[in-house]
């Protein structure tokens, strides 16, 4: 489903004395539908680099990233929005949302912008944010007053609105209690058990041995500490 | 799938100075684009080659019309232009003052698109008015008052109902949201979003603020002299720059 081919990025500061940063060389992997796989490494490895790359958030400068076949590297940027819709999703570690729109309406745009009905894509999130357990009484509000926990387990209720085929999950049970980190790895494994190929970065090791099949230890790719 | 707008080699010159040079994209059905960049960027310039209201020196700007598909527009006749203007394109000013009859009752503002493109039956024309009053946020009582009564964020949101109510298919945008206060721009935010998804349309937007492109925008053109120095998604251009310009511009923004 996800597929990586020879995949490199370099960053270069034009403001900064043009200084190049290598950040990434040669990474080639796959993941199957069904699969979670969890990019390891130490903090500035360039898991969320890679991962970014992925979503088609940062430029690749050289290889092949594929996702139920289509080829984002090389894409239009109207292919990376569809597939953005439809195929590929990503739990952030940040929620990012338009002030003043209410939480259920946030967890319900994903599904709306596929065309499902209003009434349908809200009573999913409302299903989601009751699981996850945000307080009803805060559904017609904005999630940009919140704490920061419920904001995690509002933007994760919104990443997984949509039974996405491939997904990207950036640290999902950070800042989160125990409850509630058992709710998201369920979430996880429902996922995987309906056929999602997975990638996941995991501070937490006891998710990460419970939920993911493989490592891939990002290190392994980062010029300069693997040489 | 055919563009709604394809825009080819547009430059426009100002004597030996360039406003904008060589600029070419499509933008399809349901796509709202982004344009940034510093104040004398050629923004402007371009957007108003695009709507019509300047000629530029050189290029075309095709519009699958409703009726006869792929379209010139630059070498459409001006009547054929016009009637664009009215029905098919919006254009929102950055000061509402410019797209508004400010003589002229807010239900009238609103009304005068719709009997521009044949509407005659005067309840029906209020109803449409007091109903798209709604949607913006502008009570039912002050249909019968003058923008001159309104605030600015108000007649901003005035101009958005008189230009939409037509049910254009392309709408420019000059700076929205320029100019009004932080809870305002929210709340205009919130309802161009809206807007966009449940009617489908598509926008260009020309803004030197990168938060509110953020929001709305799918894809973005950064330029810088007149020229469109880098493209693509949104995100991808204000989290990984690749050109000099938009590294600077990316990081200039003060965190709030």
């Amino acid at each position: 489903m996800i597929e990586l081919k020879d995949v490199s990025k370099t960053f270069t500061l034009h403001n900064q004395g043009s200084a190049v940063i290598e950040v990434i060389s040669d990474v080639s992997f796959a993941v199957a539908p069904g699969e979670c796989v969890a990019l390891t490494g130490a903090s500035g490895a360039g898991k969320s680099t890679l991962m970014r790359m992925i979503y088609g958030n940062y430029l690749t400068q050289a290889g092949e990233i594929r996702i139920g076949g289509l080829d984002i590297v090389r894409s239009e940027p109207r292919d990376i929005i569809k597939l953005r819709r439809d195929v590929l999703g990503y739990v952030s570690q940040f929620l990012r949302v338009v002030p003043r729109v209410p939480t259920l309406d946030v967890v319900a745009e994903p599904l709306r912008a596929l065309g499902v009905p209003a009434d349908e894509a809200q009573d999913r999130a409302s299903a989601l944010l009751t699981q996850l357990n945000i307080p009803e009484r805060l559904w017609s509000l904005s999630p940009t007053t919140f704490s920061g926990g419920e904001q995690q387990r509002v933007n994760i209720a919104r990443g997984f609105a949509h039974s996405y085929p491939a997904m990207l999950l950036d640290e999902p049970t950070a800042s989160l209690d125990a409850a509630n980190r058992e709710v998201v790895l369920s979430l996880i494994e429902d996922a995987k058990a309906r056929g999602a190929a997975i990638i996941g970065i995991f501070h937490d090791e006891a998710a990460r041995t419970r939920v993911c099949d493989r490592e891939i230890d990002v290190g392994r790719f980062t010029p300069g500490i693997a040489a | 799938m055919t563009p709604l707008l394809s825009v080819q080699g547009i430059t426009k010159r100002y004597g030996a100075h360039i406003g904008c040079a060589d600029v070419s994209f499509n933008l399809y059905p349901g796509e709202v684009m982004g344009i940034v960049g510093e104040s004398g960027s050629g923004k402007s310039t371009l957007l108003n080659c695009m709507a019509g209201h300047l000629t530029p020196d050189a290029g075309q700007v095709v519009f699958d019309t409703r009726t006869d598909g792929p379209r010139d527009t630059i070498t459409m006749s001006e009547p054929e232009r016009r009637m664009l203007g009215r029905t098919d394109w919006a254009f929102v000013h950055q000061h509402a003052r410019d797209g508004l009859r400010m003589g002229v009752s807010a239900g009238g503002n609103v009304g005068e698109r719709l009997m521009a493109v044949g509407e005659r039956h005067y309840g029906d024309i209020r109803d449409k008015a007091t109903d798209w009053l709604g949607r913006v946020e502008i009570d039912a009582s002050r249909v019968d008052d003058r923008p001159t009564t309104f605030s600015g964020g108000m007649q901003q949101r005035l101009q958005i109902a008189r230009n939409l109510v037509t049910g254009p298919r392309l709408v420019f945008m000059d700076e929205p949201t320029g100019g009004l206060d932080v809870s305002v721009q929210a709340r205009l935010l919130d309802l161009l979003r809206g807007l966009v998804r449940d009617m489908g349309l598509s926008a260009i937007i020309v803004t030197h603020d990168l938060a509110v492109v953020r929001l709305l925008a799918d894809r973005l053109m950064v330029m810088k002299s007149g020229r469109v120095i880098e493209a693509g998604l949104t995100d991808q251009v204000l989290d990984d720059p690749q050109h000099a310009y938009s590294q600077l511009l990316v990081s200039s923004v003060l965190q709030v």
